[in-house]
Parts: structure tokens; C-alpha cells; sequence
């Protein structure tokens, strides 16, 4: 079983990228104002971080962040097996009338995205939601599309694209595993 | 109907003959005729006369005098769904059992001459195997007021119990074993302190406490042996200890029996096999009073089968209906079936694993039962009632309560594998039950 | 690898360690989601749950109740009264109705020891045990567990004394069995005529006088005294129960540390505890009530749902 790895963005091309989309992201709100970045359970928690960060040294503005986990608002609990361990949520600030922007790793089928959607509803109404996503592997299965994507990949149904960050991962990468004769 | 004197004959060939009324354990031939033994040993060409012979083949088999259960539960009148006479006389007949005693907690309760009638005749249309009334010790079963033991052994009643109840006053227990002495009969008792055991469903210990269910602790059972036995003691009467559960109460008889007082006592087959854990998950199969008590109190209980101090194996064979069963454990009714599993599960438990011989099983199976309680049979003498149980001791078969001619379901033993099986089970000399038929 | 919980939860002496921590890891959560504004999540919509109660019990079914529609289930109350022997249904006839309807879930409270396990065996809906005559009343376990673990940080090494009518409680069993898989030390305390004859044998340590317990302890976990005990008489009085075992300031002023004091509830003040501990600064039994939201949440997430599979579906990838 051959298993072909490829790297997509390694540490350094994915500081680059989430810096772009740092600045992207201050550019489609016009400023940090109402800004608020939502990263979702697990690693887009930490992403969101890095860009959190990011706006903070070109900007020199502190923008609030939360974490979202969307375990609870999923639509396959019934099929998918032992119950799936819920992570934590931790979105202290009122978010009506903000902008939210969610942050995640990879945007595949769009339905996680639509459980943070939902969850976020359930917290208040923002003035506007946006999403940014390091990748985006195509293959939507609902109509959400992003406002800032840091690169866009084409990748086949049975491969995987994986998102490592340092403080899980011991690294900062972006793979394409291919998984060969599966 | 049994009818005693037949012109038939029936020859038994070739089986493994064990009497202990005799001292015999050989193998060889036992001819019945007229409704009695005619003849045992090595008997060759059988002299006719005219009469009907059937031979059986009965090689491989043990031939022994019928078992005799002197404590089962037959529920007519009263509770006919959930058995009858005739349906028990069945039972016991498929369990090898030529003669039974029902114990006098029916609906009404069984304790005037007219009911022991009833039963008598009941037996007698079921054609299957004795039954033998007893009658209760009080009227109605409420420990208050003395029973006519004289009519109701006229009647045909061999002993009197209040089984299913303890007689409570030791003044009433007093009086019955005096006034039972005129009779020559035994007083049963079923030993439990009502107030130790109030509310109790099954055992005292660690599982109850895991099961959060009230326990019954060994000495609500032991202080009313050990009051029973020192009323024999002071009356001189024959007192009669049923369903003994506890290593304490083993203890106890032997005291008794030591002293030359004239106590007598039986176990019933699940209490030699199985402890409190077969209860498991809350099974009401395994409820039963007395209940499945430990490990130590099943070693202290065969070790007294085999010497002894335990002189009778019964089945206290008490059916109830699959409704009542299925319930929550506290409040499901206790008593399990047991005249068809009787002989397997003593032979599965004591004389495969090398605790008692073939020849003390059916001691303690027919010829003790009979003796104590002045019954007709338990023996292969010559003249001897024609009662007689043939039976294979390794034939393996798995228990199928579906299966049973009982209407009870109600075992433990369901889905088990036990050695031995009733072949045939005759009666005045006529074949009552045979396997396979 | 944890074994999966099983189409039921009946009490927690079946249950391993691994499977009660992940049940406790699991309520975390649950806790901030009743700390929202809108303290609802859909994961259970659609599900319909019956709380089947055959004894009255305000607190414990409201509970369920709140941890049922928060995560947003259908829920229907029925209460019944008495054993099936005394009057109505027989409880296998309940069950069988109940299967008739397609309910998911059964959460059940019941007066006989056994009930849970009689009911599940005959249902293919989850079955949850509220509490079954004095066998166990598990999620009681699990969030006296859960609130010990937040305020300690861990249950290993513990010392809990359970104080009180050991014999006749359900929580009590739950929570030996639970403090004991997690590695805590138990201990007992009571009238000898309130603990079960074989307690010597159960692992945990007796104490005869309250004093003793509170020298030892980290943590009571106080029972209800019962009425009907004293009537039983298994005890002569309340009045000397609550003076030779009773909870008060002034004992517990004499430990060497300052004990957690909890208390299933509801409370007998002036019994077997004093008001003034029931309400002073050591008592977390508000808290009990709180995680005993989070902790059913957690039990009906994870009982609730598909069949469970090897794979460890809470990797990432796929469905994003």
C-alpha cells in the first residue's frame, strides 16, 4: 500500500499565507473595528490564533477570539459511531452586531461550517459572518463558500488534506496524503 | 387408575439392580406381577402361565425402587392454571417419582378430611404417580388452631405441615408434635423466623447488599430448626425439617440426632448445586424460600446427604405461572419447579463429582422417603408395592422447560446440560411414563 | 481503546474507570452550554425520551427534564404509582407499550431493585436508571464524582465518607462503586443498624463515630435520613441520630481540614445535617445540582445515536 505525501505549504509558506490572510481579512471589514475571529475546534482554534496575532503586529489593535465547538450541531451524529468527544466552546463576547469571522483549517463539504452557522445563531445575531479557511479542497456538498482562502487545492475524494500546527502537531505543514491502494 | 392387582406381567431385564433396602447393587432381572415385586436376580426363562409378559431391556440402566418426593407443591384446588393434580402426578411420573406428598397450602387449604379426600381422588383419575396428602397443621394455615389430624389421616393424609408458612407459636408446635404422636405421623416444618426474614428475597450477604435487595440472613432459618428440635426433644415426637439451606442448620440436626432426638430432614436438589449467584442479573428463576444461600452452605449440605445428618432428598416443587415470574425480583413469587430435574441435577452434582454413590442416592431418594414417612414402597423385596424407577445415569440432556409436562416453567436449570435420565417409571406395576413416549 | 457504554446506563458498578471518566470528560461541555443565553443545542432533536417515575421525585426528574429539552428532545412525563402487583400495568406491559410508541430513550425511577435491568432487557430503547429501589441511582454517582473532581482536580486518593443510612441507599452503592473505580478511598459512617451486615467485606473503611470520619475525610457525602427508618426501628430517634452523628459546625470545626460537604438531597436540616453547613461555605451542594444537568447531558449524548463503531470517530477529516 503505497501512501504518497506531498506538502502543500510547509512552515514557512503557511506563516506567509496566514498573514495574507490576516490582512485580507482586516481589508474586507475596512479595519479591526467589530472584528471579531471565531476559530473552530480543533486546530482552526489555533490558526485563528496565529491570525489574531498577526493583526495585532500590523494593526497594533487587539481583536477579540473565541473557540467554537461544533461536535453538538453536527448533522451525522446517528451514523457516525461511538459519539464523537466534545470539545470546548469559549465565546465570551456578545456577538450581536459584530462581525464574526470563522476560522478553520480545511473546507471541504461546507457542513461544518454550517453547524457554526447554527451554533452561532444560537449565541446572537452578528451583523455579518465571514469565513476564512487556510484550504480549500473543493468538493462542497452545501452552498457555502469563503471570503479569504489561504490556497486552494485540488485533491481526489479518497485523499486527505491535513493541517498540522506546532502546538498539537510538533510542526507547521499542510499535506496531501494520497492513500494509495487503500 | 391404578389398580394394584394386574393380570399383567412386566419383567425388567438385565438392569444394574441397586435396593439399599436390601443391600443389593447387582446387575440382574426384576420381575413384577399382581401389582408387586414378584421376583429379583438372575431369573432365566419367566414361567407365564398364561399371562401377559412384557419384557423390557434394561441393560445399562439402574432399576431401583420409584423415588418418593415428600415435598411438592401441586396447587389443586385453587391454582389449577398453574397446575393440578393430574398435571404434577405427570411431572413426577417424567421425573421417576412413583409417589409424591402435596403439601396442604392449596386454595382452600387442604386441612380437613373432605379435602385430603379430594386429592386421593384427584390422584387416583391421573393414573400417574401416588399422591400422598398432607394435611395442615392449623386450620387454614394460621397458626392458631389445631387441624383434625385423626380425619384427616383416616382420610388418607401421611404427615401434617404448614408448608409455606412457619408455625410461628412454639406452644402450637408443641402441641402438634404431641398430638401428632397418637398418629404416628411426622410434623413438617418449614423453618423461618418471620421477623429475621420479613420482606427478605433471597439471601443475606454480599449479594444483596451489591443487588440492593433485603436479604433473609441463615439464622432466621437455623433458630426455628434448632426450637423445632428441642420440641421433639421435650414431646418425643417426630419433627421433620424441611428444605434445609444452611451449614448452620446441618450443624444443629447433627446436635439433635447425637442426642437420639427424633428429628428427621431433607434438602431439595437446588440446594445442593447452586448458590446466591445464580440469581446473576435480578432472575426470578432463582428465587426461591429458603434461598440460594453460599458456597460453604452447598459443601456443608451435600457433606451431610452423604453421612447422613441430611436423611431425605425432596423437591419442594412449587410451579407458578410465567406472568407472575416476569416481574420485578422483590416482588415475584418464590419457587421453582423441580420433579423433572430432580434426579439430573442430583446426579449431575453428587454422584458424577464423586460425592455420593449410586446406591446412597436412591437411599436417600426412595427408601429413606418411604421409611420415614411409613409409605408403601422403597423397596425391591419380594411383595413389595410394583413401584419402580429405571433410569440411565450418564445420558446427557439439556433442559428444556418448554418441554416439561408440569405447567410450570419456572427453573434455574433452563438451558443446562445434566446427566441422566428417566427411562421408566412403573407403578402398581403398570408402566406410568416411559422415555421417548 | 473504551469499551462502548452499552445500549444502557444501570448503575456504575458494571461501568470501568475509563468509561466513568469519559462520561465525567464528557460533561465538561454540557456545563457551559447551561451557562448560555439560549442553553439549547440540537443534537438530541427529534429523539423522544420518556421519564417513566413510579416514585415521586421533583428534583431528579426535573433535572432529566432540563438536560432532555437542552438538547432538544421531545420529552413526556409519566408518572405511575405503586408496584404492578398493588394496581394498573405490570411493568412488563409498560415496556411493551412503550416499545409500541418507538420512544429512543426511557429514563426510569422505580421502587424495586431491578426495575432498570428488568426494563432494559425487554426494550430496545436506551434505558437510564433514576434510581431502582436501593440498588443504585447512578448519574447521582457521577455528579457527586464530577463535582468532588472539580473542586480537588482529581479523584485518585480522595477520601469520601458516605455518612448515613448506607443500607437503605441507592446513591450510596452508586457512589462506592464509582469513588472506588476511580481510585478514591471510601469510607463509611453510621449505626451498624443503617449499614449493610457484609459492609466489612465492600472494601471501605467504618467508622462508628461521625468524629472519626471527619479526622479522616477530604470530603462527606451526607444521606437523607429517613422517616420511615425510625419507624422501622432501625434507629430509636432522629433526635439521637442527629446527636450522635449529625453534621454540625461545631464537629466539623474540629477537622484537621476544611471538608467538601455534599448531600444528594432533598435534606432533612437538623438531622443529619445542620442548616448552617448545609448553607455555609463548604457545602457545594448547589453545585451537585448544577453538574446534574451536565452529567445527564453527557449520559444522554453519549447512550443516544447510531450504532457504535471501532474507528475513533472524533479524529478529523472527512464530513468537513
Amino acid at each position: 500500500m503505497t501512501d504518497r505525501h506531498t506538502i502543500v505549504l510547509d512552515a514557512r509558506a503557511m506563516d506567509r499565507t496566514l498573514r495574507r490572510m490576516a490582512d485580507e481579512i482586516v481589508e474586507l471589514n475596512d479595519g479591526t473595528d467589530d472584528l471579531i475571529i471565531v476559530g473552530i475546534q480543533r486546530r482552526g482554534v489555533q490558526l485563528a490564533a496565529r491570525i489574531v496575532s498577526s493583526i495585532k503586529e500590523r494593526e497594533k489593535a487587539d481583536v477579540p477570539s473565541g473557540a467554537l465547538d461544533i461536535t453538538l450541531y453536527r448533522d451525522d451524529l446517528q451514523t457516525v459511531g461511538p459519539r464523537p468527544v466534545v470539545g470546548p466552546t469559549d465565546l465570551p463576547w456578545a456577538i450581536d452586531g459584530k462581525h464574526v469571522v470563522i476560522v478553520d483549517d480545511v473546507l471541504y463539504t461546507g457542513r461544518t461550517v454550517r453547524a457554526a452557522l447554527d451554533e452561532l445563531a444560537d449565541f446572537g445575531r452578528p451583523r455579518r459572518i465571514g469565513l476564512a479557511v487556510l484550504i480549500d479542497r473543493g468538493g462542497r456538498e452545501l452552498p457555502i463558500q469563503p471570503d479569504v482562502v489561504g490556497k486552494t487545492v485540488e485533491v481526489a475524494k479518497r485523499d486527505r488534506v491535513d493541517v498540522l500546527v506546532a502546538e498539537l502537531d510538533e510542526r507547521d505543514a499542510v499535506i496531501l496524503a494520497g492513500a494509495g491502494d487503500t | 387408575m391404578t389398580r394394584d392387582a394386574q393380570s399383567g406381567m412386566l419383567l425388567l431385564r438385565g438392569g444394574r439392580i441397586i435396593d439399599p433396602s436390601q443391600n443389593i447393587d447387582e446387575v440382574g432381572d426384576v420381575l413384577l406381577s399382581g401389582g408387586v415385586v414378584e421376583a429379583t436376580g438372575r431369573l432365566g426363562e419367566i414361567r407365564r402361565e398364561g399371562n401377559e409378559l412384557r419384557e423390557i431391556d434394561c441393560a445399562g440402566r439402574v432399576v431401583s425402587p420409584g423415588f418418593v418426593d415428600v415435598h411438592c407443591h401441586l396447587r389443586e384446588p385453587g391454582r389449577e392454571e398453574v397446575e393440578t393434580i393430574a398435571s404434577g402426578a405427570r411431572a413426577a411420573a417424567a421425573g421417576g417419582f412413583t409417589a409424591v406428598c402435596a403439601m396442604p397450602n392449596t386454595d382452600p387449604v387442604t386441612d380437613n378430611q373432605a379435602a385430603v379426600g379430594f386429592v386421593i381422588s384427584q390422584a387416583r383419575r391421573a393414573g400417574a404417580a401416588r399422591v400422598y396428602p398432607i394435611g395442615a397443621i392449623s386450620i387454614g394455615e394460621k397458626g392458631e388452631t389445631l387441624a383434625e389430624f385423626g380425619e384427616m389421616v383416616g382420610a388418607g393424609a401421611v404427615a401434617v405441615s404448614d408448608d409455606g408458612k412457619p408455625v410461628v407459636s412454639a406452644q402450637l408446635m408443641r402441641t402438634a408434635l404431641e398430638y401428632a404422636r397418637t398418629f404416628g405421623i411426622p410434623v413438617a416444618d418449614h423453618c423461618e423466623e418471620p421477623t429475621l426474614a420479613a420482606g427478605g428475597a433471597m439471601n443475606e450477604g454480599m449479594v444483596s447488599a451489591r443487588l440492593g435487595l433485603r436479604g433473609i440472613p441463615a439464622e432466621a432459618e437455623e433458630i426455628m430448626a434448632i426450637r423445632d428440635i428441642l420440641l421433639a426433644r421435650l414431646t418425643g415426637g417426630h419433627i421433620h425439617l424441611c428444605h434445609m439451606s444452611t451449614k448452620g442448620s446441618v450443624e444443629l440436626i447433627r446436635w439433635g440426632k447425637e442426642r437420639g432426638i427424633n428429628v428427621t430432614a431433607e434438602v431439595c436438589p437446588h440446594h445442593l448445586s447452586l448458590t446466591e449467584e445464580a440469581i446473576g442479573a435480578y432472575d426470578t428463576n432463582a428465587k426461591m424460600n429458603p434461598p440460594l444461600r453460599t458456597a460453604s452452605d452447598v459443601e456443608a449440605l451435600q457433606e451431610a446427604v452423604k453421612d447422613g445428618t441430611i436423611d431425605v432428598i425432596a423437591t419442594d416443587h412449587a410451579p407458578h405461572h410465567y406472568d407472575e415470574k416476569e416481574r420485578e425480583f422483590a416482588d415475584a413469587p418464590n419457587g421453582i419447579v423441580g420433579l423433572e430435574t430432580a434426579l439430573s441435577v442430583n446426579l449431575t452434582w453428587l454422584v458424577h463429582r464423586g460425592i455420593i454413590s449410586l446406591p446412597l442416592l436412591v437411599e436417600r431418594m426412595a427408601c429413606a422417603p418411604a421409611r420415614l414417612f411409613n409409605l408403601p414402597g422403597g423397596s425391591l423385596r419380594k411383595g413389595a408395592l410394583a413401584d419402580v424407577t429405571v433410569f440411565d445415569p450418564d445420558a446427557q440432556w439439556t433442559v428444556d422447560a418448554s418441554r416439561f409436562r408440569s405447567k410450570g416453567r419456572n427453573t434455574p436449570y433452563q438451558g443446562q446440560a445434566l446427566r441422566g435420565i428417566v427411562q421408566l417409571t412403573v407403578v402398581g406395576g403398570r408402566v406410568i411414563h416411559e422415555r421417548g413416549a | 481503546m473504551i469499551e462502548p457504554l452499552g445500549k444502557d446506563l444501570l448503575g456504575l458498578e458494571p461501568l470501568s474507570g475509563d468509561q466513568i471518566r469519559l462520561i465525567l470528560d464528557t460533561a465538561e461541555p454540557f456545563k457551559e452550554i447551561s451557562e448560555r443565553a439560549i442553553k439549547k443545542v440540537p443534537t438530541l432533536r427529534g429523539s423522544t425520551i420518556v421519564n417513566l417515575f413510579f416514585e415521586a421525585s421533583t428534583r431528579t426528574r426535573v433535572s432529566f427534564e432540563f438536560a432532555e429539552k437542552r438538547l432538544s428532545a421531545d420529552t413526556v412525563n409519566v408518572a405511575s404509582s405503586g408496584s404492578s402487583v398493588s394496581k394498573g400495568e405490570t411493568l412488563v406491559d409498560t415496556a411493551r407499550n412503550l416499545e409500541a410508541m418507538r420512544i429512543d430513550m426511557v429514563v426510569i425511577r422505580h421502587g424495586a431493585s431491578g426495575a432498570a435491568q428488568f426494563l432494559a432487557e425487554r426494550i430496545e430503547s436506551n434505558v437510564i436508571n433514576a434510581g431502582d429501589g436501593t440498588h443504585e441511582h447512578p448519574t447521582q454517582g457521577l455528579l457527586d464524582l464530577l463535582t468532588l473532581r472539580d473542586h480537588f482536580g482529581k479523584l485518585e486518593g480522595l477520601k469520601v465518607c458516605i455518612c448515613g443510612d448506607v443500607l437503605h441507599s441507592r446513591v450510596a452503592r452508586s457512589n462506592i462503586w464509582g469513588l472506588k473505580k476511580m481510585g478514591a478511598e471510601v469510607g463509611v459512617c453510621g449505626p451498624r443498624s443503617l449499614l449493610p451486615n457484609c459492609i466489612d467485606e465492600m472494601g471501605v473503611t467504618v467508622f462508628s463515630r461521625v468524629e472519626d470520619a471527619i479526622q479522616w475525610a477530604d470530603a462527606l457525602n451526607v444521606l437523607r435520613l429517613q422517616l420511615e427508618r425510625m419507624h422501622a426501628g432501625y434507629i430509636p430517634s432522629l433526635r439521637e441520630y442527629n446527636r450522635v452523628f449529625g453534621i454540625s459546625s461545631e464537629r466539623l470545626a474540629r477537622a484537621p481540614k476544611d471538608l467538601l460537604i455534599l448531600h444528594p438531597g432533598p435534606m432533612n436540616r437538623g438531622v443529619e445535617i445542620d442548616s448552617d453547613v448545609a448553607d455555609g461555605p463548604h457545602s457545594v451542594i448547589l453545585n451537585q445540582v448544577t453538574n446534574g444537568v451536565a452529567v445527564r447531558m453527557a449520559v444522554l449524548y453519549l447512550l443516544a445515536g447510531g450504532k457504535p463503531e471501532l474507528a475513533d470517530a472524533a479524529k478529523g477529516g472527512g464530513g468537513r
